[in-house]
């Protein structure tokens, strides 16, 4: 494992808000091609942590380190310049545009082509932008406006822009929240798919458990704010205090995963 | 330094009606989110009334009852406007919001000149407060002092109010989450008539608290209104103490920027506004907004490029324009001339707001700036007109660059506002600055040259480069960069997260908007023959906005047929009538009511329904292709 360059490395982050502390102290690492899952009940932090890695909010303390830069105090953008894409808990689309435009701003941004007054939009990088769509199953709707589409199906889009700047890290905050049980399990399936076989490492909150325990590597699970557990779903799974906390007691997880070793 | 002393007390009182007029404007924006750009003319007919009133009723009792029982009835006009008109327009966007009470604005302006007429109107004193107090051998008119006691018991009074009473506690709990006061039964109509009630009651009380200070006239509304954006601008829109601290500091910086620049004192307000709205973008009390909701009524039919056919007839209807000269006079061919003039100006501020989706209510600054540009050059440098044409424009690019930096700091209404109140700066200077700029004379004798001199080889020039800017803007639109501001307008989120500084775009669009608007005042300068202060003024930036509403704001280029038919409009109709101002202010209310989506706007959507049913039905089975 140990070849594996490491991505994103956090060290002692912190953040509170008047005397709640947000997140304490937290550090882990992320390593290329690897699906790391934040978990843990509302208010644990998840958000908070989430935000300071892609640069909405400034942390009181601590260092994050992605791909061998300091990105405490960068900006969103900055940060998506280094090679993060970014998924949002409710989707974030560009309505008035048809679906292929919408991949194709991101790729005008990634050309930094931005302040090109004259070019034309319509056949600007047209042909990666029908593969990014082709790859997250949309290919067929590229024409149609975005704000008519499915939220099933924004959600794949917004997998396309993400992707769009080639990034080494994907962040998917609540990446199958609102979206049907079968949805679920597909876009997951999609994305650590294109994970593995691009190398791109990818961390994202989830509140289901079965898209958490099928596709994620390596668990963090956060409680008030300081992680309580790391480690394989396994671990964690076993884990008595996040059962306590977090899971409960049920034994449909460990069904489940006995069957799945079965076969 | 008693001289000092008096002039901070004079500061102190005029801030008094400053803050009742701005208290009522942020108290109506907190519960129903409208800025009731009425208000000023609510203040002026508060004015008005209590002339009257005070005029017919003698004594201390007619006096301070008529002051009274003046903002009493134009409360009640204002319940009846928000009956009739606002209620119909909650849920409109607020570009709307505001065109609807500019259009009222402009009908109470012919109204009150029909009623009490267009000269000045000198109030009586109050009783009581007649003389003046010494002070150290200054004299301070003793009605001042009542004024500097008068606000600060009517912040206390709004205080209790809201503090105390049950229907202040609603008023605060609908400023935070109106929705959820609904869902918990409370009546919303009845709270929001009341709450419009009493802002409407307070600005009037501020006008009518005037009388005895200040001349009655029907201008008073436009230049109140601007004061009070800039009040509720530095103070935070929908904060009470906001709205006094900084009625106190505006009117003090107002008090003694006279002292320091004579001619140009709303500098200092200015320059403090400035630096309050990159310290604090939303106000000194004010709270930053919760991520702006999209606008509703944006279109999800995305736009495309004119096909072949479409460019073939549009040339067609270009070549057909260039053909006037051919059988019409020259007086037709002044009028034709004003209006590509305004196509250029409405196709500019169209792009800003159509793409950039920032609503500039101040945008005649920089047509007017282009105007003058022309002007200095080819007056005061005497340039030759191909030059001065060509560099005019740059003073509008300049003002555009430096209040753009700051507006697209903001959004929604404050950049509405903000944009007006340097407008209205730049109009003040204008209009101060005699020694540069000859004032209200203008400056005279900006004629053509000989190539361009006749009513045909003008219109010819004036159609050509309407033409050209239109396209310019229109391939702009469909650029990587256009793009990019669409990108930006739609979802701020995530155009950052896919690396777009959207601050730095919408600034450069305001810039090429700014630009084009410059080339138009330009033109505007020659045709006229001279410039005046009006060409930067607020009719005029409303002018604006009325045509490319006209023409559909959701659409590409849907102002230049709104320049064309309302210019056209225009010009017959002050041929016509003297009511033209509540004839338009009319039409205003009447359109952003009836065809909210302009003249393409609906013509559009009346095409979409017409194809939409085969077009729908294959969009259901593809979509049921790709779930199987």
């Amino acid at each position: 494992m140990s070849m594996v360059p490491t991505l994103l490395s956090v060290e002692g982050l912190s953040k509170s808000y008047g005397g709640v502390h947000a997140v304490r102290s937290v550090s882990f690492e992320l390593r290329a091609g690897e699906i790391l899952a934040l978990i843990g009940p509302n208010g644990a932090g998840k958000s908070t942590c989430f935000d300071m890695l892609n640069g909405q909010n400034m942390p009181d303390s601590g260092r994050i380190n992605l791909l061998g830069e300091d990105t405490v105090g960068r900006k969103p953008r900055a940060i998506w310049r280094l090679g993060v894409g970014r998924t949002f808990q409710i989707t974030a689309t560009f309505p008035t545009m048809t679906v292929r435009e919408n991949v194709q701003v991101a790729l005008v941004s990634y050309g930094r082509q931005l302040f090109n007054l004259w070019g034309s939009t319509a056949s600007y990088a047209r042909e990666e932008a029908g593969r990014l769509l082709d790859l997250v199953g949309m290919g067929a709707y590229a024409g149609r406006p975005c704000g008519e589409l499915a939220y099933g199906d924004l959600k794949r889009l917004e997998l396309a822009i993400a992707l769009a700047n080639q990034p080494k890290l994907l962040l998917m905050d609540e990446p199958t929240a609102g979206m049907a049980p079968r949805e679920r399990i597909e876009l997951m399936r999609l994305t650590a798919r294109i994970a593995r076989e691009q190398s791109i490492g990818v961390l994202f909150t989830e509140h289901d458990m079965d898209v958490v325990f099928e596709h994620a590597d390596r668990i963090l699970v956060l409680n008030r704010g300081s992680l309580i557990a790391e480690g394989s779903p396994e671990q964690v799974r076993g884990n008595p205090q996040v059962r306590a906390i977090y899971l409960g007691e049920g034994l449909v997880y460990d069904a489940r995963h006995r069957e799945e070793a079965g076969t | 330094m008693a001289f000092y002393f008096v002039q901070f007390l004079t500061g102190l009182a005029s801030a008094a009606s400053l803050f009742l007029v701005a208290s009522g404007l942020s108290i109506i924006f907190g519960v129903t989110r409208i800025v009731n750009f009425a208000h000023g003319a609510f203040y002026m007919l508060g004015a008005y009334v209590a002339f009257t009133l005070t005029e017919r009723f003698s004594g201390a009792f007619g006096f301070w009852g008529g002051i009274v029982v003046a903002a009493l009835v134009v409360a009640v006009v204002g319940v009846l406007v928000e009956m009739v008109l606002l209620r119909r327009i909650y849920h409109a966007p607020e570009l709307f919001q505001l065109l609807a009470t500019f259009g009222l604005t402009l009908m109470v302006q012919d109204i009150v000149v029909l009623i009490w007429g267009p000269d000045d109107l000198l109030g009586r004193r109050a009783p009581g407060f007649k003389g003046a107090v010494d002070f150290f051998g200054q004299n301070i008119p003793s009605y001042d002092l009542f004024l500097i006691a008068l606000s600060p018991i009517v912040l206390g009074g709004l205080w209790l109010l809201f503090q105390r009473t049950r229907w202040g506690v609603l008023v605060r709990a609908a400023t935070q989450d109106r929705d959820m006061v609904a869902a918990l039964g409370v009546n919303q109509k009845w709270l929001f008539t009341s709450v419009f009630a009493l802002g409407v009651f307070l600005a009037a009380l501020g006008g009518a608290l005037q009388i005895p200070r200040d001349a009655v006239h029907h201008a008073l509304d436009l230049r109140i209104i601007v004061e009070v954006f800039v009040v509720v601008v530095i103070g935070g829109l929908g904060s009470i103490i906001g709205a006094f601290v900084a009625a106190v500091l505006v009117s003090e910086l107002n008090a003694f920027g006279i002292l320091i620049f004579p001619k140009i004192s709303i500098i200092l307000v200015f320059l403090v506004m400035a630096v309050v709205l990159i310290i604090r973008p939303w106000g000194l009390f004010g709270k930053p907004e919760a991520a702006a909701r999209r606008t509703p009524g944006l279109t999800v039919t995305p736009w495309r490029p004119l096909t072949s056919g479409e460019r073939w007839i549009l040339l067609g209807a270009l070549a057909l324009a260039a053909m006037l000269p051919l059988f019409a006079g020259n007086y037709a061919l002044t009028v034709g001339s004003e209006i590509a003039i305004f196509v250029i100006f409405a196709a500019s501020l169209h792009f800003l707001m159509s793409v950039g989706g920032l609503a500039s209510f101040g945008h005649a600054a920089y047509f007017g700036l282009g105007a003058y540009g022309v002007a200095f050059l080819a007056k005061a440098a005497g340039l030759p007109m191909i030059v001065s044409l060509l560099l005019g424009p740059l003073l509008g690019l300049l003002g555009a660059a430096v209040f753009g930096f700051f507006a697209v700091q903001l959004s929604g209404v404050y950049f509405a506002m903000l944009t007006l109140a340097f407008a209205q700066i730049v109009w003040s200077i204008a209009f101060q600055w005699v020694a540069v700029t000859g004032g209200d004379n203008g400056i005279l004798g900006v004629w053509p040259e000989k190539w361009a001199a006749s009513p045909s080889a003008f219109y010819w020039l004036s159609l050509g480069i309407a033409a050209l800017a239109v396209t310019v803007l229109r391939v702009i639109v469909f650029s990587p960069f256009g793009f990019a501001l669409r990108a930006t307008r739609d979802s701020p989120l995530r155009s950052e997260a896919i690396g777009i500084d959207g601050k730095r775009v919408q600034w450069t669009a305001f810039v090429i908007s700014g630009t084009v608007a410059g080339i138009g005042g330009a033109l505007f300068a020659y045709l006229k023959g001279s410039v005046f202060p009006d060409s930067l003024g607020i009719s005029l930036s409303v002018d604006a906005l009325v045509m490319v509403l006209l023409g559909g704001v959701e659409t590409v280029s849907g102002a230049v047929i709104g320049a064309i038919v309302f210019k056209a409009a225009n010009i017959w109709l002050v041929s016509q009538t003297d009511l033209s101002k509540l004839v338009l202010g009319g039409f205003i209310v009447l359109m952003v009511v009836a065809f909210p989506k302009g003249i393409v706007g609906t013509l559009e959507a009346i095409r979409n329904r017409w194809r939409s049913p085969e077009k729908k039905s294959a969009l259901a089975t593809s979509r049921i292709e790709t779930a199987e």
